[in-house]
């Protein structure tokens, strides 16, 4: 799959294509996940912590925290698996049964570099920033709902937020990020590439790309999280 | 010209092609014929590099396509267009986009002037006005003639059309044929066709090839096939079935 693209200015403009689609396209789901997720957690950290002994302040810590290391890029990468990776297997693996990655290897075009190479790359540095986002959102969606709901202020929030944060936790958040990204959109290009079986070799090669994706996101996570913490 | 020698294919153990001996001639309409499940699309695939023989020898104008090297296997291919069953144009591209997609490639040229050959291939294959529709919004008809034009952008020497026919009422399909024949003589192409349609080996089928079982059972030019039909029980089944009497 590695190998010297035919021509260097279409594909960089392929690449520039996949990031509009993975990062642009993916945005609203990423942050309506993300808002949701943290107000989720407050709201439920609240519930758990009904000890007068603890400051409030660790609503707010355990929110920002929990959203770098885990939901952010966990459910972030396990929703995009979904998004993302079954439109890559269904858009490569319908090229397959209709013969248009056939018409590409005729051309003297390797496929697999000219289809796949540049959703990988897109996917490498779109998927991370759309992490930033997701913890951004996510940590403000704590935040409101918290001060909506009247849990805490949110000088409490903030506070909390402030208390323990590492630098290492975004650190650890990019890396869990980028080895997701790689993992979505390689499986799901296999995925669509070795499609076979027409109409409905596409629909099990997108179920099999989300499922595959999913399972590795998972192992994945707690494999970074062993090595890394 | 291309040159098959003793070219053998299988898939999991079972024999598709046995040893096939044939010669494709330079500026004619070499046809394969013969029934579904023969060995025509299988031979035809080794023959583009989509799949490889198990033995023998595949040759360009003299290059054995299986002992290249990379880069000028590659150079082969950029001699070779392509008409597919079912067209392969690229649905997320436009017309002029898919046309102009070897040229952007392959070719050195600047916008404007793919412009104009994408223009002059539109031309040749009758159609224009089209340039900015997506391959969703044409006719199957026009899709072959944007196949073809896609297929003839880039300067080839060899055209291989796979059931060229396939799915077209037969006004069109007169049509396609008219223009791969045209094609092929102006151009001094040497064209492959796959095909089961004998009003197409009957109207333009300069050199006809028939498969059976895998194997060669035939070879020769149109006027000796009414000939060879009288002696050759699978090929007389083989054009009887396609008569309406």
């Amino acid at each position: 799959m590695i190998s010297k693209p035919e021509k260097t200015n279409i594909f960089f403009k392929r690449i520039s294509d996949e990031m509009h689609k993975i990062g642009i396209g993916s945005l609203p789901i990423v942050a309506i996940t993300a808002l949701f997720i943290g107000a989720v957690t407050t709201v439920q950290t609240a519930y758990q912590l009904v000890s007068g002994l603890i400051s409030k302040t660790v609503i707010g810590t355990i929110v920002s925290d929990s959203t770098m290391l885990e939901l952010g890029p966990t459910i972030t990468c396990l929703v995009l698996s979904g998004k993302v990776g079954a439109h890559i297997a269904s858009e490569i693996g319908n090229m397959r049964i209709s013969e248009q990655i056939d018409a590409l290897d005729v051309m003297g075009i390797n496929a697999p570099a000219y289809l796949a190479l540049p959703k990988i790359i897109a996917g490498v540095i779109m998927i991370p920033l759309l992490n930033f986002i997701a913890i951004a959102l996510s940590i403000y969606g704590g935040y409101m709902a918290g001060e909506l709901s009247g849990i805490l202020t949110h000088q409490e929030f903030v506070s909390g937020a402030r208390e323990t944060f590492k630098g290492f936790t975004l650190v650890f958040s990019t890396i869990k990020a980028f080895t997701f990204a790689f993992i979505i959109t390689s499986v799901s290009s296999y995925q669509g590439y070795y499609t076979s079986g027409g109409a409905l070799g596409v629909g099990e090669s997108s179920t099999r790309a989300v499922v595959f994706s999913s399972v590795l996101v998972l192992f994945f996570d707690y494999i970074l999280a062993e090595i890394l913490l | 010209m291309i040159e098959l020698k003793q070219v053998n294919k299988s898939f999991e153990g079972r024999q598709v092609l046995h040893d096939i001996n044939a010669i494709f001639l330079s500026g004619k309409n070499n046809l394969i014929i013969g029934a579904s499940g023969g060995g025509k699309s299988v031979m035809m695939k080794c023959m583009v590099g989509l799949e490889r023989p198990d033995s023998g020898m595949i040759e360009f104008d003299g290059r054995n396509l299986l002992a290249l090297e990379d880069q000028d296997l590659r150079d082969v291919r950029r001699e070779i267009g392509m008409l597919f069953q079912g067209t392969a144009l690229f649905d997320s591209l436009t017309v002029e986009q898919n046309i102009a997609f070897p040229l952007e490639m392959f070719s050195k040229m600047n916008p404007s002037e793919r412009r104009d050959r994408v223009n002059f291939c539109l031309k040749r294959v009758n159609l224009e006005n089209i340039n900015n529709k997506y391959p969703s919004e044409i006719s199957g008809g026009m899709k072959k003639r944007v196949g073809i034009a896609r297929a003839i952008a880039l300067d080839i020497k060899y055209l291989f059309c796979d059931e060229p026919n396939s799915g077209l009422d037969p006004i069109t399909s007169r049509l396609i044929d008219e223009l791969i024949n045209e094609i092929t003589h102006e151009y001094g192409i040497t064209n492959v066709i796959n095909s089961h349609d004998m009003k197409t080996v009957f109207d333009i089928g300069d050199h006809i090839i028939f498969l059976y079982k895998g194997q060669k059972w035939w070879e020769g030019n149109r006027e000796d096939l009414k000939h060879a039909q009288t002696e050759i029980k699978e090929l007389d089944q083989f054009i009887k079935a396609s008569y309406f009497e």
